[in-house]
């Protein structure tokens, strides 16, 4: 469904990802993982159409359309989420008029009616108890004095919400407590099935554990240097990523 | 790149900048005391009306613009303007002699003057340029003794109580645009709620100029005897013109005993294009007091039109334990300026005062919130509570409080709150990530922002004015 080629992508004249080639089919579950500053958070950006980032060069189709040529709300109604890993605050916009609004965008998009009250109320209420959420966060303002763990939260509940077909979960597990992130992972792979896919970004073993990965790629400067099953993932958090670093300027 | 969205947010354009091909009746350009004899004899009016606009025009002579408001406001030449411009079917009537272009200009505008059509539960005064077209229901209004009509008819019908209260709170020596309004004014509304009466339904004015070069000039007298309850609404539009419009209103509002009024405005002259070609000037003094005690008003304005906008709803606390409200959202856009208020004065007991005012700027446009609020030596525990929030879109525009208190009693509690914030980009990225456009997410935001305000106005017009912030706005986030 997705097939990135050869990505590269500047922000403010630096180059960040310097050739980055990635494929991922329905029904799997891809971690990426890398050292701080190593450019995936900057992939996500690039990828959900994120206008701080330009692409120089290479090329993204997603379900056969070029996707680099939608504009950010296209490519979400396209099924692409993004699950970011810094959500910002919208004071005043209530959650509840803020997933509507979004709803009912994906279903224009999509050629269908806005959905009726009733039909929104039970899915809120559907979503809300597959994270476990607070009713008390949705009758906020989005993500307004959320702490960090109930935003992170508060993306998997929108992710649930409008249910895509590519979600890009980028540090979901950071800010979870224990039990946080046992509920939410368990939240994401209720959601998962044969026709969606994944890609975590994550820095710890601990995630996939719960979430299971069908391959672990290792991102550094720019690039895809290594790709494994989830057993990598066990390799790095035993042994750091020198010897990953040392491999590729070797 | 957040100009690029900025830019794509605010270039909507004024939906309501039709004319109507309608004749019209307009007096020649120029200004002395022949065209205010005029104005008088083309109305009719009796004697004192004459004299009271002969002593305001002789003082305006001795007076200036003022000079102090935070606006860059181009020479006015007051001689190249026309005093009176009148659809020539004049006068109020029954409904099959209104011109049918003047049903349909208001047709359009989304008022409708067909009782049957009519938006339920709201009266309307429609006014188009200098007269009073049309005001509905009347009669139901009547058998509750309600006086809902035009300031004209009221002259005529109403002398005594015209004579009574007009200029009892906004005198004709006020300020310059108060006393040019004295002298030229031609029509408006007058509503009077008799003793212990609940008005049935909301009352409207809607004002409309259409003809041009000329400058419009209203006043709306509302006395609410005691006891009594009103909720009423005012509009405005007008057409597209390259030329700049002059917009000097006076409203006076007068509260008694235990009575409560609520005047909510949704102000939208034509704000002048893009690149800050005409538009209107819209100076305007608004002002009521609450004179009997436990009495209650509230101003609830949105304001997204104008080239300029000066303007202050303030209110005159007298009655002891009365209360007043100053609900704002100011909208300015692309070359707009507005320099707009409040002035709470308090000198009865335990007097309550709240203003709360949302300013948004975008495009290269100036938002002021100016306000002030005075307690007397007798006000013993007077309290006010003032909260003022800018919010920047783009930064290319300005937004600037100007706060003044003076408090002359030690018992008062005063209280000043300012905030001011961004739409970030990252706010409109994240709506865009879930499939929202960025026009779409400004409007959520600044209807968030809004929502306190926007919550004050009656239901049909909330909506109504939440769809105008998002259209005001288009063409401006990023
Ligand atoms: N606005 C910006 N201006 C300049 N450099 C930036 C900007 N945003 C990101 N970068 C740089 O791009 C590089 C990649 O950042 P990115 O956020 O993609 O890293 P990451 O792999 O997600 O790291 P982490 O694990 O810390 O989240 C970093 O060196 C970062 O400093
Ligand atoms: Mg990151």
């Amino acid at each position: 469904m997705l097939q990135i080629k050869n990505l590269h992508a500047n922000i403010n004249g630096k180059e960040i990802l310097k050739g980055l080639t990635l494929t991922v089919k329905p029904g799997e579950i891809h971690a990426i993982m890398g050292p701080n500053g190593a450019g995936k958070s900057t992939l996500a950006s690039v990828l959900t159409g994120n206008p701080a980032f330009e692409v120089t060069h290479g090329s993204v189709s997603f379900h056969g359309k070029d996707l680099l040529e939608l504009a950010p709300e296209q490519r979400a109604n396209e099924g692409i989420f993004l699950s970011f890993q810094y959500p910002v605050e919208i004071p005043g916009v209530s959650m509840v008029n803020f997933m509507r609004t979004a709803i009912n965008e994906q279903r224009k998009y999509r050629n269908q009616d806005p959905i009726s009250a009733t039909d929104f109320l039970r899915l809120m209420r559907e979503k809300k108890e597959l994270v476990e959420m607070d009713n008390k966060l949705t009758s906020r303002s989005v993500n307004e004095g959320f702490s960090g763990g109930e935003k992170k939260r508060n993306e998997i509940f929108q992710m649930a919400m409008l249910n895509p077909s590519l979600s890009i979960l980028d540090e979901t597990d950071s800010g979870l407590d224990i039990d946080a992130l046992r509920i939410v992972a368990n939240g994401v792979n209720k959601l998962k099935n044969a026709d969606n896919a994944t890609i975590v970004i994550t820095h710890y073993q601990r995630l996939l554990d719960y979430i299971v990965p069908d391959f672990v790629h290792v991102l550094y400067d720019g690039r895809i240097v290594k790709t494994g099953d989830k057993n990598l993932a066990l390799e790095l958090e035993d042994k750091g990523y020198d010897w990953i670093k040392q491999e590729v300027e070797a | 790149m957040a100009e690029n969205i900025l830019h794509e947010v605010t270039q909507a354009d004024y939906k309501y900048g039709f004319t109507t091909d309608i004749e019209t009746d307009i007096i020649p350009i120029g200004l002395n005391e022949d065209v205010v004899r005029l104005i008088s004899a083309k109305k009719k009016e009796p004697e004192w009306m004459l004299e009271y606009r002969l002593k305001a025009f002789r003082h305006w002579l001795t007076m200036k613009m003022p000079e102090w408001a935070h606006l860059k406001i181009p020479e006015i030449n007051y001689q190249s303007i026309s005093y009176y411009a009148a659809p020539r079917t004049n006068g109020p009537k029954s409904l099959d002699e209104v011109d049918p272009e003047l049903l349909k200009t208001f047709n359009k505008l989304g008022i409708p003057l067909e009782e049957q059509m009519a938006l339920s539960g709201i009266a309307v005064d429609a006014v188009m340029d200098s007269v009073s077209v049309k005001t509905t229901f009347k009669e139901t209004l009547a058998e509750k003794g309600i006086i809902f009509c035009s300031f004209s008819e009221a002259v005529e019908h109403h002398p005594d109580l015209i004579q009574k209260y007009m200029a009892s709170v906004v005198p004709i020596t006020d300020n310059f645009f108060a006393a040019l309004n004295s002298a030229v004014f031609s029509d408006g509304s007058f509503v009077y709620i008799p003793k212990g009466v609940r008005c049935p339904m909301e009352l409207s004015t809607y004002f409309r100029i259409n003809a041009i070069n000329t400058g419009q000039f209203e006043r709306t007298l509302i006395v609410a005897d005691e006891d009594s309850y009103v909720s009423y609404l005012e509009g405005c539009t007008a057409p597209t013109r390259d030329e700049n419009q002059l917009h000097a209103a006076i409203v006076e509002i007068i509260v008694m005993k235990n009575a409560e009024v609520k005047y909510s405005t949704v102000q939208n002259w034509y704000p002048g294009d893009k690149e800050g070609k005409g538009g209107v000037y819209n100076f305007v003094t608004k002002r009521g007091i609450c004179k009997g005690e436990n009495s209650k008003l509230s101003w609830t304005q949105v304001e997204t039109g104008s080239a300029i906008t000066w303007k202050y709803p303030s209110c005159i606390l007298q009655g002891d334990n009365s209360s007043a409200e100053f609900y704002s959202v100011a909208v300015t856009n692309h070359h707009q300026q507005a320099d707009t208020g409040t002035k709470m004065i308090h000198l009865g007991k335990n007097t309550r005062s709240h203003i709360l005012s949302k300013g948004i700027s975008a495009g290269v446009s100036n938002n002021s919130y100016r306000g002030l609020v005075r307690v007397g030596v007798n006000a013993e525990n007077a309290r006010n509570y003032s909260q003022c929030d800018s919010l920047l879109l783009g930064d290319k525009c300005g937004a600037h409080t100007f706060p003044y208190m003076e408090v002359n009693n030690e018992t008062a509690i005063v209280e000043h709150e300012a905030t001011t914030s961004k739409i970030s980009e990252d706010q409109i990225f994240y709506c865009n990530q879930r499939g929202i456009s960025t026009e779409d997410a400004v409007g959520l935001i600044v209807n968030g922002y809004a929502k306190e305000v926007l919550n004050k106005l009656p239901m049909e017009f909330a909506v109504e004015a939440q769809k105008l912030l998002q259209i005001t706005l288009e063409g401006s986030v990023g």
